[in-house]
């Protein structure tokens, strides 16, 4: 059944019209792909290389709320994210990518990778919120 | 320079992350619970974020340095093997039970929700102990 209450096809389109155009940006500018957990995970390797545009992307991320306000709703609690971070930064890490490096830019590159991460983490994310909301 | 586009970049990013709803972890898991009642939304996040990047990136493709004359830096394997099914898999895990995933939550963390702030710690530990991993294998190879 689909929750028409919360569908939100123009805005969502046009989000995600603005996100491709920061990969855009960020590839034909920088030469580089808008992945964040790679951006973020390569602040924390041991040769950390090319810090600027890292530090500058992410603090352009941090500042977002400046200009748009967002209405979340977060219902889990701190030990569910706790565990949800944690498995966030290995999985990302062993897996080379999120949504943003694998779904959007490795997609749009129809990277094999990137589809097969994408099809994985979108199964598995489906799954573990049906165990939660209908098996628990 | 770079720094001043890589900066633009990422602000664009987060307004379209903000805009599109991906910000919102209920949003979120509305949209993987698809037994329950369903948000098809982000579908049309990733449908207008790949439409105008399958623009940029067979721009990109075709050229060896980007606008500002650094390396066109693009991913070359095309091996899928375990370790990326698996991190995958794990990551989908993490996302399905919060709803947050890297880009969203560092902008949460922007607008000072409590919550990203747990999160994102989490999230940076689970990443340095990756990184502690891979070193202590590289030390017993």
């Amino acid at each position: 059944m689909i929750d028409w209450a919360h569908f939100t096809p123009w805005t969502s389109l046009a989000g995600g019209a603005l996100i491709g155009a920061a990969a855009a940006m960020l590839v034909l500018l920088n030469g580089r792909i808008a992945g964040v957990s790679g951006i973020v995970g390569g602040l924390l390797a041991p040769r950390a290389a090319d810090i600027a545009w890292r530090v500058a992307f992410v603090l352009g991320l941090l500042a977002a709320p400046l200009f748009v306000r967002g209405n979340p709703r977060i219902e889990a609690g701190l030990g569910t994210l706790l565990l949800a971070g944690l498995l966030v930064g290995l999985g990302t890490s062993y897996g080379s990518g999120c949504t943003s490096g694998h779904g959007v830019c490795g997609v749009s590159r129809l990277s094999p990778r990137s589809l097969a991460a994408t099809l994985a983490f979108m199964a598995a994310g489906m799954l573990t919120v049906f165990a939660v909301r209908h098996l628990a | 320079m770079s720094a001043l586009s890589a900066f633009a970049a990422g602000l664009v990013f987060g307004i379209g992350l903000l805009v599109s709803g991906m910000t919102d972890p209920g949003k979120v898991i509305g949209f993987l619970d698809v037994a329950g009642s369903w948000d098809p939304s982000l579908a049309l996040v990733m449908a207008g974020a790949v439409f105008v990047g399958a623009f940029a990136f067979s721009l990109a493709r075709r050229r060896a340095q980007s606008f500002f004359g650094g390396a066109m830096q693009l991913p070359r394997r095309r091996d899928i093997d375990l370790r990326l099914v698996a991190g995958a898999i794990v990551f989908g895990i993490g996302w399905g039970l919060a709803g947050f995933c890297p880009g969203p939550a560092l902008v949460s963390l922007g607008a000072g929700q409590d919550k990203a702030v747990v999160f994102v710690l989490a999230m940076l530990a689970g990443m340095l102990a990756y990184t502690a991993a891979e070193r202590f294998r590289g030390e017993k190879s």
